[in-house]
């Protein structure tokens, strides 16, 4: 059974969610609703991960032996400005998506062995990580067309 | 006489439930003019807030010289409010802006409107051309007039393109709107102040209507005065007027709304106070909202606001029992932390009561200023014009035929601009050019620091429109000198959608201009056109400007087509929807409890209460609301910056009756100026003895961002709060638009956040600290004492009087 990867991936991939939340709203704290937000959605995302510890133990965890390609450059430090800001959410909007396919994963694994508990975690956590996408390309879409046309 | 200083409110008329409200018509005219002398009356409405009290302004060898209201009006029955009646004396100032002033060597000089407009217009054209639509900003208000919005918002969407348009609105009245947005589908007011003839219980949320609608508390206290009273249940963390009549009042910790709404909630949900049928018919959301308020018990919130369970769960019967239910709002809720989480919660109240479109039963979303709902309407604001939906194609393409022009010259690829992005794209450098009609942003934005910095920045090329040189003036490159109220024709549409006309009564002075020509002039120069090379604009008068509004409301929820300027002289004003199906207006909205809440008619497919996050058409179309409401639910988060060691307290900013917004116009009436002179700060007795602070002792209070000092007052606001009013700026004073020495102005502290949906800022949030600095002099804080700022103890602080200045004449039926 390879649900131990899923969820060792999951519960990696909300960890560096957290973090990048964190850091993004931090290195752009001037947008203040990109701070804030971000600080919220962090928090979010680290009650993932404590909601995903008790399947972790019960299915063990498999770290990813696949090279870290979507996050290796991203922690090397966020951007500067409107084009910066872009970018940044970009990339957290790309992990952010890697997080909910892996729950719809997990969803579909929860249901062919009937683990209640499990599916009840992903029910619960899928809707804030689908929120959470839906904000970045909220903030995006609104950042675009200054930051692309106009930005100094 | 009545000192209409010393009793705001004036004389009681009571009546009884289900009773006319008894007509009382209050008269001010100048000392030495008698009612004989004047030579006309002319019809108007409020100014200097938004309940919205006909008037009638008195006019003598071509000056004003008073008011009496309207007893023929539906909103006021002929009572006027201390600033209706005393705050039309600005217009006679004698340091009026007379001729514009432009830049020159640093210095802002008198010159030519040729010369002003050549500016601006040379300004606009080069940076059209060399930066595109998105380098203009237009920063608005809610005091002009309705064909003014209209006209600047076609300017702005279909003239330059840009989508950075907002107003001051956004600081008072967008959550009211956008709570309106998220649970009925789109803006309108549900409710009409004669609901409060009708009511059982009224609940004033966050609402000192006492000072910010003087008029309709008089409403209210004449209910109370009148046989089988109102319950009143009151949440305000001060002992405003409003609170002293309470049946119960939840002095909650400012920040904790959404804590004491859950519990509501809770309670009305256990205790199956709400109406199955209504739910399940008319509502979207019920099993969410339960889970979500299930463990909100009224210990639990009574924990986080700083307020007793048993107040809380006596509250919550209530409102849970009340044959007839209102509520109203107003910047308690809207300029907290979680403000549209909060509104849409008191709209949950009635949706889940089904209170809703019935004598009695209804919201009151209030705003702030006279005019805020014509910048909602128009698109003036962060909105398109008659409640259309930026994100439905259709809806921008109706007005892109109505304007004749291609579809993709309106902006509609994301929200309109807030005014706080407004700001910061400003400040960093990517909006170069900021037109500011009507408002005083250096006084009246958070963290004025900041504000000050962006104005004085090289790059910004900043247009100030007023009737003063206000602090924002002194900071423009050009100053345009504006026509007021009482000078100009135009209308405006108040709190509960009643639309009055407000006719010219005197010439501008000096060279002043009315601020439709200032736009329309504006518009001619940038020679904007529509498809077929047609001026883009084709109205020269407000009238016109009317008549072309109307038809850009036809069939939708604020449809005006049956109003005529003709149809509002004379007699009373009118609610909105007025059209062929409603001839005469429309008192309440969704009797039918039918909302606005399908695809293809909603103004917004819907946010996510935490985040913003928007839904898209296909969230929305999933859902299938069909004309139900949503119930939408939000769990209490904790403010973003609390109370700590080092700044310990949680700071309250806000107004008094005798002033509005920046004094603009309102220090300029000697009455209300002498009633509320300075600045002060208000604090608890408790925290007041722990701090060595004694009434008018000078205490400054700081916050991360900034630092004011002024006398304290020692009153009843709860411990761990101090408050301070907005209104005090610097023209008054040597600084003349920052400080010069002690900074007086509150928002120096304010905190540059806001509300994740309605994008209001929250200027009741953010912790302080205080310090004492001097003992008092003798004399008390400038405080009034018959308002929110009540002195705590007794005697040693004199009472608020006007004497013989104020004096105002009411007449009843039985006579004087």
């Amino acid at each position: 059974m390879h649900l131990a990867n899923y969820l060792g991936y999951l519960h990696q991939s909300e960890q560096y969610l957290a973090a990048g939340f964190r850091k993004v709203g931090e290195g752009h704290a001037a947008e203040v609703d990109v701070f804030h937000t971000g600080n919220t959605l962090a928090q979010q995302c680290e009650a993932h991960v404590e909601a995903l510890e008790p399947f972790v133990e019960r299915y063990g965890e498999e770290k990813p032996t696949e090279p870290d390609r979507l996050y290796h450059e991203f922690f090397d430090g966020t951007r500067e400005g409107g084009i910066g800001l872009i970018r940044d959410l970009h990339d957290l909007y790309l992990m952010a998506n890697a997080c909910d396919i892996a729950w719809i994963m997990i969803g579909q694994a929860a249901q062919g062995i009937g683990d209640r508990e499990l599916l009840e975690v992903v029910n619960s956590c899928e809707g804030q990580t689908a929120t959470q996408i839906k904000w970045l390309k909220t903030r995006m879409k609104q950042a675009a067309p200054q930051a692309l046309i106009v930005a100094p | 006489m009545a000192d209409r200083i010393a009793n705001p409110w004036g004389r009681r008329t009571p009546f009884g439930r289900d009773e006319e409200w008894p007509v009382r018509v209050d008269q001010f005219l100048e000392e030495g003019v008698d009612e004989e002398d004047v030579d006309a009356w002319v019809q108007t409405a409020s100014i200097l807030h938004s309940n919205g009290d006909a008037l009638d302004v008195a006019v003598k060898d071509g000056r004003m010289v008073g008011v009496r209201g309207r007893g023929v009006d539906r909103v006021n029955k002929g009572r006027l409010d201390p600033k209706d009646l005393f705050g039309w004396q600005a217009n006679n100032s004698e340091d009026r802006l007379l001729k514009p002033l432009v830049r020159r060597d640093g210095e802002l000089v008198e010159a030519s409107w040729e010369e002003a407009f050549d500016r601006i217009v040379g300004e606009s054209k080069r940076l059209l051309e060399e930066r595109g639509p998105l380098a203009f900003g237009f920063y608005t208000t809610g005091q002009l007039f309705l064909e003014e919005y209209y006209t600047l918002g076609v300017i702005g969407k279909a003239g330059l393109g840009t989508p950075h348009m907002d107003g001051n609105t956004r600081l008072c009245t967008a959550t009211a709107g956008q709570a309106l947005k998220e649970t009925f589908g789109s803006d309108g007011q549900p409710g009409s102040y004669a609901d409060i003839n009708h009511a059982d219980a009224i609940m004033l949320f966050g609402h000192n209507m006492a000072e910010t609608q003087a008029v309709t508390w008089m409403r209210i206290l004449d209910r109370l005065e009148g046989p089988n009273p109102p319950h009143l249940v009151v949440v305000d963390p001060r002992p405003t007027p409003v609170a002293r009549r309470a049946t119960v009042h939840l002095a909650v910790k400012n920040g904790t709304n959404v804590a004491l709404l859950n519990a509501l909630l809770h309670e009305i949900v256990k205790n199956g106070w709400y109406d199955r049928g209504y739910v399940d018919a008319h509502t979207l959301g019920f099993e969410e909202l339960k889970s979500t308020v299930a463990d909100c018990t009224p210990e639990w919130a009574a924990g986080i606001c700083g307020v007793e369970a048993g107040r809380i769960r006596e509250a919550a019967r209530i409102l849970g029992t009340a044959g007839r239910l209102l509520s109203t709002a107003l910047q308690g809720v809207y300029q907290s932390h979680q403000a549209t989480a909060a509104a849409c919660g008191i709209n949950n109240i009635h949706l889940l009561r089904g209170m809703l479109g019935k004598p009695g039963c209804g919201v009151l979303q209030f705003n702030g200023q006279p005019t805020a709902q014509n910048t909602r309407e128009t698109g003036a604001n962060g909105d398109l014009p008659a409640f259309r939906n930026w994100d439905n194609k259709e809806h921008v393409q109706e007005l892109a035929d109505l304007w004749n022009v291609d579809l993709m010259k309106i902006p509609h690829w994301a929200p309109p601009t807030h005014a706080m992005q407004i700001w910061r794209y400003a400040e960093q450098g990517s909006i170069r050019f900021l037109w500011i009609s009507c408002t005083n942003p250096a006084v009246s934005l958070p963290e004025l620091r900041r504000i000050r910095n962006i104005l004085h920045r090289e790059d910004l090329f900043v247009v100030v429109q007023d009737i003063f040189l206000t602090e924002t003036a002194r900071l423009a490159d050009v100053v345009l000198p504006a026509a007021t109220w009482g000078e100009k024709t135009g209308t405006y549409t108040n709190t509960d959608r009643t639309v009055h006309l407000s006719e010219a009564g005197v010439e501008p002075p000096g060279e002043t201009k009315h601020d439709m020509d200032i736009f329309l002039e504006y518009a001619k120069r940038m020679d904007f056109r529509d498809r077929d090379g047609q001026p883009l604009i084709k109205w020269e008068h407000p009238e016109e400007a009317f008549e072309a509004w109307k038809e850009c409301t036809r069939g939708r929820p604020c449809d005006y087509t049956r109003i005529t300027y003709e149809k509002l002289r004379g007699g009373s004003g009118v609610q909105w929807p007025c059209n062929e199906e409603h001839p005469d207006g429309t008192e309440r909205l969704y009797g039918d409890a039918d909302f606005n809440t399908r695809t293809t008619d909603c103004e917004t497919y819907g946010h996510d209460l935490l985040t913003g996050a928007v839904n898209s058409e296909d969230d929305h179309r999933a859902i299938a609301p069909g004309g139900r409401a949503f119930l939408k639910a939000a769990p209490y988060t904790p403010p973003h910056e609390e109370p700590g060691e080092e700044y310990p307290f949680r700071l309250n900013t806000g107004r008094t009756i005798f002033h509005f917004h920046t004094r603009t116009k309102t220090a300029r009436a000697p009455q209300l100026q002498d009633a509320a002179p300075e600045a002060w700060v208000e604090i608890s007795p408790t925290d007041a003895g722990n701090l060595g602070v004694c009434e008018g002792d000078t205490v400054r209070v700081e916050s991360p961002r900034g630092r004011m000092e002024a006398k304290a007052r020692v009153s009843g606001i709860r411990a761990g709060v101090v408050f301070a009013p907005f209104h005090y700026g610097y023209f008054d004073q040597k600084g003349g638009d920052e400080p010069a020495g002690r900074a007086r102005a509150a928002n120096e502290l304010t905190i540059t956040e806001w509300d994740p949906v309605s994008k209001q800022p929250l200027f009741k949030a953010g912790a302080v600290r205080v310090t004492k600095i001097a003992d008092a002099d003798g004399s008390p804080a400038p405080a009034p004492t018959n308002t929110a700022s009540r002195p705590a103890g007794n005697g040693g602080v004199p009472e608020t009087t006007g004497g013989a200045g104020a004096g105002v004449t009411e007449t009843t039926e039985g006579g004087r």
